[in-house]
């Protein structure tokens, strides 16, 4: 089908494959992308906001012509049980600048124009086209791909692996292994439409101004999970995630989560009226450095979710996704520059610069924290949940009981709750996993 | 009761969403089994489009045609081998309007 051979191929078009093309393909390499999906975006999935400072290194001037919805001026962190939250608010003025940190974006309409710069920038994009196999010569290098598509192997220098949480030709071809059920969340999520101007006035905005909510407690029945709100320009995403191994040893329905979220009594005023207009479901990387599999091998690298480079803790994973196909591709440029072979050994240059970078100095300093969430998690996701709505209950309601008792009260519910050694092993454990 | 309202309330949510779906080649295929084993029955509830479902002899099959291809059932249950898990063909399966 396709005779030349190409400097590199990037499998899949979602933040990190864009990033990779856009970078390779800017740098004057001849580069095909593959993508399954109709139009890039339609099988992605995320939230989603998007960090600019991220985009910025690849894309300096984005803001010209890339679909924002809102930036972000205000977050929301709850803590929920059945009938309330307790929360801390973030909003500051100064988040309204020239060049805003934050966006909520749409997966569906970004995508497709991150795709647009990288067809701009000299990439060969091809959609509709599902990679089936990975191509390896006698001394076992990557050298290129089969597809779906009618004709033969398609040859590269280099593969750029960029398939996605779950992706299919690693773990097939045995670069990595498949993440596990505790190292993966399922999220489930709904876009609800509402008038622009409901939306501002529900969340006291104006113009462009966005607002988010995160939230962990009962509404994940104990399992290890988010949920989030987050406001587009004429939308609402509204989504919960657990991990899958929890999923399974409760027996629950990820449905059935989002539809008691949908009703919470402080969310439900919040998406009135709305029409919902999709349904989607994704997996999203948790396990954090310790699950990050081998990188780079002869004639491949791989980047973004596929990798697992997920920031559970921060919630930030097309970021990494971004700076890692960003890295990865200056990384092959490099060795292209000096006429190096995309030999293991050389892309370990990849490996070498990602260490320096963010990505993957935070996943380092939360590396403990997956293990933490995975045991007695219903500790951190149902019981303190319920005692801080009760103190904070306590502490608001006035019927005449003196406040000495008042607190004590309080106190006695957390010791009864989870023993004196719990709470403070609990503290520990926490303060261990975050430092 | 409980079961069936809960089934036509997934049903609603897929029914928004884009398909183009490639028939006759569903892209996830249950082994033949006598028991399903935890992590298979476990689809029948965690599955996010419900597209795993208990047949009246207690065995599990599926409709792959709402499949929104998170691969949670990939991740659960291709590695013992009771299903097969491959991407549609290209331009087919789940279409994201949004995402």
């Amino acid at each position: 089908m396709i005779e030349e051979k190409f400097d590199a191929i990037v499998i899949g078009a979602g933040m990190s494959g864009n990033a990779a093309a856009y970078t390779m393909a800017s740098h004057g390499l001849n580069v095909l992308q593959l993508e399954r999906g109709e139009y890039p975006g339609s099988k992605n999935v995320q939230g989603a906001i998007m960090y600019a400072n991220m985009l910025e290194k690849i894309i300096p001037d984005f803001r010209d012509d890339a679909p924002l919805e809102r930036h972000l001026v205000e977050q929301r962190l709850w803590v929920m049980d059945e009938t309330s939250h307790t929360g801390i608010h973030y909003r500051s003025d100064d988040f309204n600048e020239a060049k805003p940190n934050r966006y909520t974006i749409i997966r569906a309409q970004f995508d497709k124009w991150f795709s647009r710069k990288v067809r701009e920038a000299g990439a060969t994009v091809l959609c509709e086209t599902t990679v089936t196999e990975l191509v390896r010569d006698a001394k076992d290098k990557v050298v290129g791909v089969r597809t779906d598509r009618a004709g033969g192997a398609i040859f590269a220098d280099v593969v750029v692996l960029a398939e996605g949480v779950s992706g299919l030709l690693g773990t097939r071809a045995g670069l990595r292994e498949m993440p596990k059920p505790q190292t993966v969340a399922l999220a489930v999520k709904e876009m609800h439409f509402l008038p622009e101007e409901v939306i501002e006035q529900r969340f006291g905005l104006k113009g462009d101004e966005g607002c988010v909510i995160e939230a962990v407690g009962t509404t994940s029945r104990g399992m290890a999970g988010l949920g989030f709100l987050y406001t587009n320009k004429e939308s609402i995403s509204l989504g919960i995630g657990c991990l899958v191994s929890d999923f399974v040893a409760m027996m629950e329905s990820p449905y059935v989560l989002l539809d008691a979220l949908k009703n919470h009594p402080s969310i439900r005023p919040l998406i009135a009226g709305s029409e919902v207009k999709e349904y989607a479901a994704h997996l999203i990387p948790e396990g954090g450095y310790k699950a990050i599999p081998q990188l780079f091998g002869d004639g491949w690298v791989v980047v973004g979710d596929a990798a697992q480079l997920n920031n559970a803790v921060h919630r930030e994973g097309s970021n990494l996704a971004m700076t890692s196909g960003r890295i990865a591709a200056e990384a092959i440029v490099k060795v292209k520059s000096r006429n190096g072979p995309m030999t293991k050994r050389n892309l370990a240059l990849y490996n070498a610069m990602l260490d320096k970078s963010f990505v993957v100095k935070d996943l380092r300093k939360y590396k403990d924290m997956p293990a933490l969430l995975h045991t007695n998690s219903c500790n951190f996701f149902t019981t303190y949940p319920r005692l801080m709505s009760q103190a904070a209950q306590n502490f608001m309601r006035i019927d005449g009981t003196p406040k000495i008792e008042k607190e004590k009260a309080t106190t006695a519910a957390f010791i009864k709750a989870r023993s004196r050694w719990g709470l403070v092993s609990d503290a520990v454990r926490l303060a261990f996993a975050w430092r | 009761m409980t079961i069936a309202v809960t089934k036509s309330r997934v049903e609603d949510k897929l029914f928004q969403n884009r398909y183009l779906v490639d028939s006759g080649r569903p892209h996830i295929k249950v082994r033949p089994h006598e028991r399903p084993s935890a992590n298979l029955l476990a689809l029948t509830h965690v599955c996010p489009a419900k597209c795993y479902d208990l047949n009246d002899k207690g065995q599990v099959e599926i409709t792959p045609d709402g499949c929104m291809e998170c691969g949670t059932c990939r991740i659960l249950c291709e590695t013992s081998g009771e299903i097969e898990w491959d991407y549609p063909r290209g331009g087919f399966g789940v279409l994201f309007k949004f995402g």
